[in-house]
């Protein structure tokens, strides 16, 4: 199987803090990754190494087929990423902010007016294109969000709790964007506080004060810590940290 | 007298109608919950009630005192801990709580013990600024000083939005103390699993009350015969149960789906041999009794 992500004994410190401590996993081609762990558990510093923001203290790591060391910036282009609090600009119009992120990731202008025309028909937003982004319901912002963030065709998209807040309707219609992505064959890589959307995953890793103690399918992860849903497997993991983060 | 008496309040900024005529009342004593998404008009709600804004229309009192009249004796016995984080950065914890424990004439020692529990956990790090703080720390800082006055109500405004799972447990055990001491609690969340741990809850959406009670109220009033399903492929399984012509509703709920037919329909057997013929195998139907999401999401319906 391909592997999107490939990261071998990443380890990242700021000063005597190890933040990420050794973490060594794959994300294969396709797949939905769920990347769980507590408030300061790490997550943060770890999907910022992989999307070549931050480089690493060691080990090496590799996301879609580039060095996230070497390379950060070809980890960059063919990377998509959304989170709930950076997403679009407010005060410009939906189709402004789809050419905008079409042009900063190196699209024709020829390309980037198919694709907005193509991508507001299956979203329902052919009304809506000239509608400042502001007045957008939160869901509806989510959606073009999503949609923005993938809208380069990228091996990968990381995204970083995109449902907080969001009431449990939009929620769910959320996640049946992502399944709609993975159908497309773009690989999602996620974090999220709602266990319920763990289970949403193919497989899930769980982050315990900088390493990733447990990775598997969230039904084998349930077998395994003989728990009844993701929230207790969660809890009997995340309650083993050492670390004040929480 | 009650400890909140909130009268058709309504609130709009510019075009957006936040609050669109919101009654409620809460009891002294009771740790009372306001459940609902972003946007929903919570932080406007808060704002009223704690003085800071003007409703439109409608009254709010708090204590008996009315929130434009008496603005001044009301900001003495709440508390507030906005959603966004309120503390001085560049002040040290202790500053910090020293600083609000002046702003009301009071000390730390005087009400210790009422943040006892929750400000020795970050005592070690008290001479840290507060900017240097995690983010559970933050919200543990927060809320002593929220506290430190001893405030007869004490307004949350969402204290636990992406905060991990663990952490929202050990939060909410706080509140359950807090409650016992007699303080009035007012919190808002968007997470609906935290509506249970309340004595009453309002699911808001859109600036409207869609429904007041205790959880489990609101829980038995869910007028729907609710099923459970598995299957091996979920996402194929649900496009394949929405399209089933006795489906009124089939929404996720992480490793099964949540399922109510059309007209009260009295078995899901249907249901059941259709997904059998989509070629899912043999499902089995499991009536469940609805949880606060599926109230929710039924009352957005509406």
């Amino acid at each position: 199987m391909k592997k999107v992500i490939e990261a071998e004994n990443l380890v990242k410190k700021f000063g005597d803090f190890t933040a990420v401590d050794n973490i060594t996993f794959q994300v294969n081609e396709g797949e939905i990754f769920g990347f769980l762990g507590a408030n300061g558990a790490g997550k943060t510093t770890a999907m910022r190494m992989l999307c070549g923001l931050s480089k690493p203290t060691s080990g090496e790591g590799r996301v879609a087929g580039y060095d996230i060391g070497k390379e950060a910036e070809k980890v960059k282009a063919n990377i998509g990423y959304m989170s709930q609090k950076f997403s679009l600009y407010n005060d410009l119009k939906v189709w402004e902010n789809i050419r905008l992120f079409g042009g900063i990731y190196g699209m024709g202008s020829d390309e980037i007016k198919e694709k907005t025309d193509e991508l507001l028909k299956r979203l329902n937003f052919e009304n809506e294109k000239n509608t400042m982004v502001k007045s957008l319901p939160l869901g509806w912002k989510q959606k073009l969000a999503f949609s923005v963030s993938i809208f380069h065709n990228p091996k990968i998209v990381f995204l970083d709790e995109p449902t907080g807040g969001v009431d449990p309707a939009t929620r769910r219609q959320f996640w049946e964007l992502i399944y709609e992505a993975t159908d497309r064959g773009i690989t999602v890589f996620v974090t999220t506080h709602y266990m319920d959307e763990a289970e949403y995953c193919d497989r899930v890793s769980i982050m315990v004060d900088g390493r990733i103690d447990a990775l598997e399918s969230p039904m084998k992860l349930r077998e395994t810590y003989d728990a009844k849903n993701m929230d207790e497997v969660f809890y009997q993991l995340a309650r083993t940290a050492k670390r004040n983060g929480g | 007298m009650k400890a909140i008496e909130v009268k058709g309040l309504k609130k709009k900024y510019r075009k957006t109608e936040a609050i669109k005529g919101v009654s409620f009342e809460v009891d002294k004593g009771e740790l009372f919950g306001i459940i609902g998404p972003d946007g929903a008009g919570k932080t406007t709600l808060f704002r009223i009630l704690t003085t800071l804004i003007y409703p439109d229309e409608g009254e709010a009192r708090v204590e008996g005192l009315d929130t434009i009249k008496d603005y001044k004796e009301i900001r003495h016995i709440v508390g507030y801990m906005p959603g966004r984080f309120s503390l001085y950065q560049d002040l040290s914890v202790e500053e910090n709580l020293t600083f609000f424990a002046t702003v009301f004439n009071t000390t730390i020692k005087e009400n210790y013990h009422l943040i006892e529990d929750i400000y020795k956990q970050i005592e070690p790090f008290k001479r840290r600024k507060a900017g240097k703080l995690s983010g559970g720390m933050k919200q543990k800082l927060a809320l002593s000083c929220a506290l430190i006055h001893k405030p007869k109500v004490l307004f949350l405004d969402e204290p636990t939005t992406g905060v991990d799972p663990v952490s929202r447990k050990e939060f909410w055990g706080m509140l359950k103390k807090l409650k016992k001491e007699g303080i009035t609690i007012i919190v808002s969340t968007p997470y609906m699993d935290e509506a249970m741990l309340c004595d009453r809850i309002a699911l808001i959406s859109e600036g409207e009350i869609m429904k007041i009670n205790s959880p489990e109220g609101i829980i038995d009033e869910y007028d729907s015969r609710l099923w459970k399903i598995r299957g091996e492929d979920m996402h194929r399984l649900l496009k394949d149960v929405r399209e089933y012509e006795g489906t009124e509703s089939c929404y996720a709920f992480g490793d099964s789906l949540h399922i109510t037919l059309k007209g009260g329909e009295e078995s899901i057997g249907g249901l059941e041999k259709f997904a059998e013929e989509k070629g899912h195998g043999k499902i089995r139907g499991e009536e469940i009794r609805a949880n606060i999401e599926d109230c929710f999401m039924k009352l957005m319906k509406k």
